[in-house]
């Protein structure tokens, strides 16, 4: 560590390619590394607040600020936001939430990108008539409010057999998922050279053949992308998790919700915060570990095409 | 994306022979997208509009009142504090998610050390779900326990910070938590974006002695047309569905002064139960939309033409 | 090791039998603060040890968050084994729609036509001459609860009436305690300025807006004055920053507030935290000016099943509800007032039988919930929580807008 934070930077293969800041301890320098802290800083901020509330008794809470370290730090409220919070007679916390939002998003994860990956294939190399216009309606659909949709889902549902079941669930979240997805998708595989896909027709490839064989070997990074956006968007929602579950399958955020709305007496909010950082954990790792690779797929994704 | 150039390749593809043969197999493949833009979003959409000039109340009826609907929404004090809020809330997060997203993007894009961490800090918030995000400014900006108290302690006593809990700026209070949400995703974008960029243009730039501030601001800008609209897109699609993070944050208030128009339509459909006024206020969201999608879908497939 | 393993394979034999006999019925609700859970607990374990299970589908955030999912589950078809909803006509359309189950036989069968008391409590519940749910218990809006504490900080007596209450307001505010605690909900909101109407109009204003949705009654003089007291009150509440109800019956019990109008459910929170009517908080039904209360509440609705042992553990459960012991034990822990004329409250502490007196004299009003459609009610609530929070309106384009309202209400 005895590079100082201003020390030159070698110029990689892999850098990044903006201009060159050729001075150590240029003035710009100051300003750049100067600002990022800052923002840093404001950025990380609820996070520090979220933790430190949480390790701290609820005395300690009443009299102290909320950015003071704990005084005496205490795991009591991670077990209660885990294991006993109370919503009615349920005092289970979040932990019987856990497995039903493994449950739900998985398979929802997994059915919403075979299909928009799918989709996005067609609307890249196989344009077909009309492609166009229902590629508008998708996006559109992108911005249709959750809300406005609840009652003709419902009824959708109700209609195909599949209110209150897993199933249910899973359509739900893959239908309002495509939009996006479709969209990345289609994009990503329109940068893919067209020549690859000449050659495999020439080959005799069909329309699986050169989906499996050639598309799907190329396109990790976009399949990350989606991945995160969805894992995240998922086990974040609370609307459709509680309209179309019942309390045995209730995910996670519903029961946050639950514990949170639940006041007992005083608001516990270091019960709350430590069960507020608990449902995000799962997001959060996803993307602490696949970082580098989110800016790389939504490089691919989003910018080229 | 989005521009012309992801159509080079769709000419091609229809000029070849058996098109008919192709085309279905395709067909078949995107048959979920066409049941999905067809059944759930057009046929929902629809339903919901015809549905508002009803009197429907907790179920659909099929009993028409013409515009009642309409009339009553747009003399309800509350669907106009909902819009001007959206407006408000959506021209600064519009400005500031785009300014802030291309600015860290730019600082970041300057091969600093470091800049793994700082772009996993700016990211982070966008794993948290909104509920989580209101939540957590809520407490932030509480003024009895948050940053006004802190000032309080520190000196200032007659200062005043208490967004949440002043109708006049607490849309702005909402600003906050969002951008914080937000502008990782955006910066990412953006950061993409420049990545994209031919070191050649920089190098050209500097022996041409153009001043950095001037590179970005009319030769490196343009050049990122496609990132700035599908930027756009998503920073304009998660305005109109602003819910979750009013409800979290404020419920609304104080009083009706940070109410969102999904809100009014989700109080309508099932506090209310006034089906048919919610579906008046979905109605006009969708028309809204509509009103941003035009261009969009222009630009994209009007481009086409050009190619 | 043999014998232990067949004693296994008995108790687990058992086990199943009699998970077999004992039917799962899911109850959502919206009962989560401390005191309406510890009240459902009593619910649940009567529907227990009647050999069924309750399962609880506790959804927190008020009957607004709560009502959505339930709607849309029955709606949806796939509904829950019993819900709440609060008596009147938040279930009037679903049960119109067939959606319910009837339970007029076992309402004969029980006799619940005499004693269930006041007898409006069942009507709210009938249609077509059929009964479609159970009235749980009877909630009056029409208290205020002051805390002994902080009148005592603040070195004043404790009023006896509103007009009291509001002269002591500076005091208190000198002192820095809030005077009037006020969540940020708007049917708190509406449902303080419907009690200052009684306390400040009178009953029988109530009764002409409320009852008859008389639009010139709205535009009187009367209605003038409530509307100028609450523009006076809503300086008193500034400072509660806190959304939920019990938060801000919170403050009255920690004394940071001097008083809260809600309605008695508050009880159950004086309750959890241990606090002694007339020794710790001070209640004053119709605000200590006049004594009389609506006889809102919760009831109970059926969605109909396909499964018969469902159906045969719904009218269980209905019948539970009923039983003379599950109504005491879930009205004293609720502090709420039981619906059975023929129960003894043995128990019950001064607040409850202040209510209970009135009960008995007949001072009784219907709850807006069951005069009001849920779109005027929330329509009033808009408004109301509007006018609480936002002081550059003024009393009198607040009148007008009220007025209007009553004009188109249903």
């Amino acid at each position: 560590m005895s590079e100082t934070v201003l020390a030159p930077v070698s110029a990689g293969i892999d850098g990044p390619s903006g201009p060159k800041p050729k001075r150590r301890f240029s003035r710009r320098n100051i300003f750049v590394y100067g600002t990022l802290i800052i923002v840093a800083l404001y950025y990380l901020l609820p996070l520090y607040v979220m933790i430190v509330t949480s390790l701290k008794g609820m005395p300690e809470i009443r009299l102290g600020n909320i950015f003071s370290p704990p005084m005496e730090i205490t795991f009591e409220p991670w077990v209660k936001a885990w294991a006993k919070a109370c919503t009615g007679l349920n005092c289970d916390g979040l932990s019987r939430g856990f497995w039903n939002s493994v449950v739900i998003t998985v398979p929802s994860v997994i059915l919403s990108i075979a299909i928009a990956s799918v989709n996005g294939y067609a609307l890249a190399n196989w344009r077909f008539k009309g492609a166009d216009v229902f590629f508008t309606i998708l996006i559109f659909g992108a911005f249709i409010p959750y809300q406005v949709m609840i009652y003709p889902i419902v009824i959708i549902l109700r209609e195909i057999g599949l209110y209150g079941k897993l199933p249910g669930l899973v359509l739900v979240h893959t239908i309002f998922g495509m939009p996006i997805l479709t969209l990345l998708f289609r994009n990503y595989f329109t940068s893919i050279p067209e020549e690859l896909f000449k050659a495999a027709r020439v080959d005799g490839a069909g329309f699986w053949g050169i989906y499996f064989k050639i598309m799907l070997p190329m396109s990790l990074p976009i399949f990350v992308v989606a991945m995160i956006l969805q894992i995240t968007g998922i086990w974040n929602d609370f609307l459709f998790g509680v309209i179309y579950t019942k309390p045995d399958t209730y995910p996670m955020t519903v029961q946050l919700n639950n514990i949170v709305n639940s006041v007992q007496g005083v608001k516990e909010y270091n019960v709350n915060m430590a069960a507020t950082i608990l449902t995000g954990l799962v997001p959060l790792i996803v993307y602490f570990v696949s970082g580098k690779l989110f800016v790389r797929g939504i490089a691919a994704g989003a910018v080229k095409g | 994306m989005l521009t012309g150039k992801a159509q080079d390749g769709v000419m091609t593809t229809q000029e070849r022979p058996n098109q008919l043969f192709r085309n279905i197999s395709a067909k078949i493949a995107a048959l979920p997208m066409i049941a999905t833009a067809l059944v759930v979003f057009l046929g929902g959409t629809l339903w919901t509009i015809f549905y508002s000039f009803t009197n429907s109340k907790l179920l659909p009826r099929l009993k028409f009142v013409g515009l009642d609907q309409y009339e009553r929404l747009w003399t309800t004090n509350r669907w106009l504090i909902s819009i001007e809020n959206l407006l408000i809330y959506g021209v600064l997060s519009l400005i500031f998610s785009l300014v802030i997203g291309f600015v860290l993007a730019a600082l970041l894009d300057q091969k600093i050390r470091f800049e793994n961490t700082f772009r996993t800090i700016l990211l982070y918030p966008f794993a948290l779900s909104f509920v989580v995000t209101g939540l957590v400014w809520q407490w932030v900006l509480n003024p009895d326990f948050g940053i006004q108290k802190v000032l309080r302690d520190m000196g200032w006593t007659s200062l005043e910070f208490d967004p949440l809990y002043n109708p006049e700026i607490v849309i702005y209070g909402i600003l906050i938590a969002g951008l914080w949400q937000g502008t990782g995703l955006i910066m990412c974008l953006m950061l993409a974006g420049l990545r994209g960029i031919d070191e050649d243009i920089w190098k050209a730039a500097r022996v041409d002695g153009i001043p950095m501030w001037k590179t970005y601001l009319f030769i490196i800008i343009p050049m990122m047309r496609g990132v700035f609209i599908t930027t756009l897109v998503i920073i304009a699609s998660g305005i109109v569905r602003i819910y979750d993070l009013v409800v979290a944050q404020t419920s609304g208030g104080p009083g009706i002064a940070s109410e969102v128009p999904a809100k009014y339509v989700y109080d309508a459909m099932f506090t209310k139960q006034n089906l048919a006024q919610g579906f008046a206020g979905s109605t006009m969201m969708l028309l809204s939309v509509l009103i941003i999608l035009i261009p969009w879908a222009y630009l994209e497939f009007g481009g086409r033409k050009r190619v | 090791m043999k014998i232990s393993k067949t004693l296994l394979a008995c108790s687990s034999a058992f086990a199943l039998s009699t998970a077999a006999s004992a039917t799962d019925l899911e109850v959502t609700h919206w009962w989560t603060s401390g005191g309406e859970a510890a009240a459902v607990a009593e619910f649940a374990k009567a529907f227990n040890e009647s050999g069924n299970k309750w399962i609880d589908g506790a959804i927190a955030g008020s009957g607004g968050t709560a009502r959505p999912i339930m709607i849309s589950r029955i709606t949806g078809g796939d509904p829950m084994g019993a819900t709440q909803f609060n008596h009147g006509r938040q279930a009037e359309e679903l049960v119109e729609a067939g959606l319910m189950q009837d339970l007029t036989e076992l309402a004969e069968k029980e006799k619940w036509a005499e004693i269930v008391k006041p007898k409006s409590l069942l009507d709210s519940c009938t249609l077509d001459g059929k009964i479609y749910c159970v009235p749980v218990n009877i909630h009056s809006w029409q208290w205020i609860w002051l805390s002994h504490k902080a009148y005592a900080d603040a070195g004043v007596d404790v009023p006896s009436n509103w007009n009291e209450f509001v002269a002591s307001a500076p005091a208190l505010k000198k002192a820095g305690k809030v005077p009037l605690a006020m969540g940020n909900q708007s049917w708190q909101s509406k449902g303080a300025f419907d009690v200052l109407i009684i306390a400040i109009g009178g009953i029988d204003l109530w009764k002409k807006i409320y009852i008859e949705k008389d639009g010139a009654t709205a535009r009187s003089e009367g209605l003038a004055k409530v509307f100028a007291e609450v523009s006076e009150a809503r300086k008193l509440s500034e400072g509660s920053n806190v959304q939920d109800w019990n938060l801000a019956t919170n403050m009255v019990i920690t004394g940071k507030a001097g008083g809260q109008i809600m309605g008695d459910w508050a009880q159950g929170e004086f309750q959890i935290a241990k606090q002694v009517a007339g020794k710790d908080y001070t209640c004053l039904p119709g605000l200590g000016v006049n004594e009389i209360i609506s006889t809102g509440g919760d009831a109970f609705y059926f969605p109909k099943l396909n499964d018969p042992e469902k159906t045969k553990a719904q009218f269980k459960l209905a019948s539970v509800m009923m039983s003379k012991q599950a109504q005491v034990a879930f009205n004293l822990k609720k502090g709420s007032l039981p619906v059975r004329g023929d129960v003894d409250l043995a128990s019950a502490n001064d607040c409850m039988r202040k209510g209970l007196d009135i009960l008995a004299k007949g001072n009784i009003l219907p709850d807006s919930n069951q005069t009001f459609s849920p779109d005027s009610q929330g329509q009033i609530e808009d408004l109301m929580v509007e006018f609480w929070k936002d002081t550059s309106i003024t009393a009198k384009d607040a009148q007008e807008r009220f007025a209007k309202i009553i004009d188109t209400a249903e």
